[in-house]
């Protein structure tokens, strides 16, 4: 009766947050963008260059899902930071909690229906190159694109995550956005682009630098969907020894999909914990 | 029904509710008033769970938890300021279906009478109402809810005279239902509550029962010396039917004992003008 009862509660945010979610501006820019920039790339005929070897719609979702890396963690983490600490500022918690919902339904009916909704635009844009690929006759990398999606909803549970736990520590809006920029730019700056290379030519201890970089969840997604196309990672240069010796090209993409989801929802579950110990208003 | 134990909430060092002590019977109306800061939303946050707290707050006898889902659903809440909720009025009341147990019909009936045509207003976002129209809609979703104990925060602050009428008419009807009720208005509430807790810096300073003092058809004999003439102050006393004497310095008759806080409550808006007052519990059977 009561797991019964919890299900039905747990649709009913479920469909609450996901309409909710569906109104709002932030959601609209996001899809727009998600699905405007494949479009961009099918139309200025990037899958009909040849760069590296990739061709094709090799070519064209190896471009999306680099572009995406960038764009993805930001928007999630941002826009996900400000949702609850929002409501709370603005009074909606005080009403909405009133009402008998548990705090755990509520809670985690609206993390699901967030990441169902994050996904979808990606999923969808990665959809429409797959049906572009069939109607201009290009063989369609099916494996790819289901890792692809893997590695998409791992990244995004685990800024999905960061983000509801910067929504329930934090006491404002301001502070939220603040820590949600800051965590993405640090993430960011310890891509193997930026703060590890130069980490790697000042000669700091190697294995720092490895942790550094199996760490970081971004890394992650970056060089698992390097692998998939670069199963050598040669554009990776010396660094990809240590990543094929330790793991295989299998065991990268699995760590890859499996470490970012763990660590999304070890901060959604602390996120929870917080909210549920702290005052709730 | 609810009994409340040696309840302290602070912010930072501040004591906002301070060992405050209290048990709700079955049936109690109850006015809570004080001043801003009191304690008045905080001990109503603490009742719904929203505050961590030290003490105790148990209902019907069961074990004291902090958020009980199964006490929040016997509670029906109609916040102080309406929040901004984005969603269309429809779906709040989809959700107060769904997850509260509200009766359609009873909220269309409910809406209806104070002035609100639910179905002009479905589809129109909750916070693109006018103040008013949301204060109905929340106790239109707090009234359609069979719950037996409610708590309302200044409910009747954005209603118009009219709405604000019907309100404590719908008040009255929930016979069985349990109320905490926190209004600077006391006269307002006056003929609803059976009790009035007063609290000042997070304690009780005032418990006092009221209903067997304050029958339904019994009257009191009221006598009015004013300083001086008051055009505006004689009007209101004409409409509680009080007679005029000596060129409009003194007034007299009788007014319904269940209406004496109300009435209190106009007077005391013009307490500077008022000489003598007597107010006789007893009134000649010729008047009454």
């Amino acid at each position: 009766m009561t797991s019964r009862k919890s299900r039905a509660g747990f649709g009913l945010m479920m469909r609450l947050e996901l309409s909710e979610s569906l109104r709002s501006r932030w959601f609209h820019f996001y899809a727009a963008v998600l699905i405007g920039l494949m479009v961009l790339l099918i139309f200025t005929g990037i899958s009909e260059s040849r760069v590296l070897g990739f061709t094709g719609l090799s070519r064209l979702l190896v471009t999306y899902i680099q572009i995406t890396m960038a764009i993805l963690p930001l928007f999630i983490v941002v826009t996900t930071a400000r949702s609850m600490v929002g409501d709370r500022e603005a009074g909606n918690l005080e009403y909405m909690l009133a009402f008998p919902i548990s705090l755990r339904v509520w809670y985690w009916g609206r993390f699901v229906a967030r990441l169902l909704l994050i996904l979808t635009p990606v999923l969808a844009a990665l959809a429409l190159a797959a049906a572009y690929g069939l109607v201009r006759a290009h063989e369609v990398p099916w494996r790819h694109v289901a890792l692809y999606s893997g590695l998409v909803a791992a990244l995004s549970a685990c800024f999905l995550g960061i983000g509801f736990f910067l929504s329930s520590i934090a006491r404002s809006t301001e502070v939220a956005l603040g820590a949600s920029l800051l965590i993405w730019l640090l993430l960011v700056a310890l891509l193997d682009l930026l703060l590890l290379s130069i980490l790697i030519q000042q000669q700091f201890i190697p294995e720092a630098v490895i942790a550094i970089a199996l760490a970081n969840p971004l890394q992650a997604f970056r060089t698992a969907s390097m692998i998939l196309f670069d199963p050598q990672l040669i554009l990776l240069g010396p660094a990809s020894y240590v990543i094929l010796d330790a793991f295989g090209v299998a065991g990268y993409v699995v760590w890859a999909m499996v470490y970012p989801t763990a660590l999304g929802l070890a901060f959604a579950a602390l996120g929870y914990w917080r909210f549920a110990k702290s005052d709730l208003v | 029904m609810i009994t409340i134990n040696r309840l302290s909430k602070r912010f930072d060092r501040r004591a906002v509710l301070d060992e405050l002590t209290l048990s709700v019977k079955a049936g109690d109306r109850i006015a809570l008033i004080g001043s801003n800061g009191a304690g008045k939303t905080t001990l109503f946050r603490c009742l719904l769970g929203q505050y961590r707290y030290q003490g105790e707050v148990s209902f019907s006898g069961g074990a004291p938890k902090r958020r009980d889902a199964q006490a929040l659903a016997r509670i029906a809440f109609v916040p102080q300021l309406p929040p901004p909720l984005r969603m269309p009025v429809g779906e709040l009341l989809s959700f107060a279906e769904k997850g509260a147990g509200a009766s359609r019909a009873v909220m269309t009936d409910i809406a209806g009478r104070l002035g609100i045509d639910l179905a002009e207003v479905r589809n129109r976002p909750f916070w693109r109402l006018s103040g008013g129209q949301k204060q109905k809609i929340l106790v239109t979703v707090a009234l359609g809810r069979e719950a037996d104990f409610m708590i309302f925060d200044e409910p009747a602050a954005n209603l118009d005279p009219a709405a604000r009428a019907v309100f404590i008419d719908l008040l009255a009807e929930r016979r069985n239902a349990s109320m905490l009720i926190a209004s600077h208005r006391l006269e307002e509430v006056a003929s609803l509550v059976n009790r009035v807790i007063e609290l000042d810096r997070g304690r009780v300073v005032l418990d006092d029962e009221v209903i067997d003092r304050l029958k339904a058809g019994e009257f009191r004999a009221v006598s009015i010396t004013l300083a001086e003439p008051h055009p505006p102050f004689a009007a209101a006393l004409a409409g509680w039917g009080l007679s005029e004497q000596h060129g409009g310095l003194n007034y007299t008759g009788p007014v319904p004992a269940g209406e004496t806080f109300r009435f209190l409550g106009l007077l005391a808006r013009y307490g500077s003008l008022i000489e003598t007052l007597r107010l006789d519990q007893d009134m000649p059977e010729t008047v009454a």
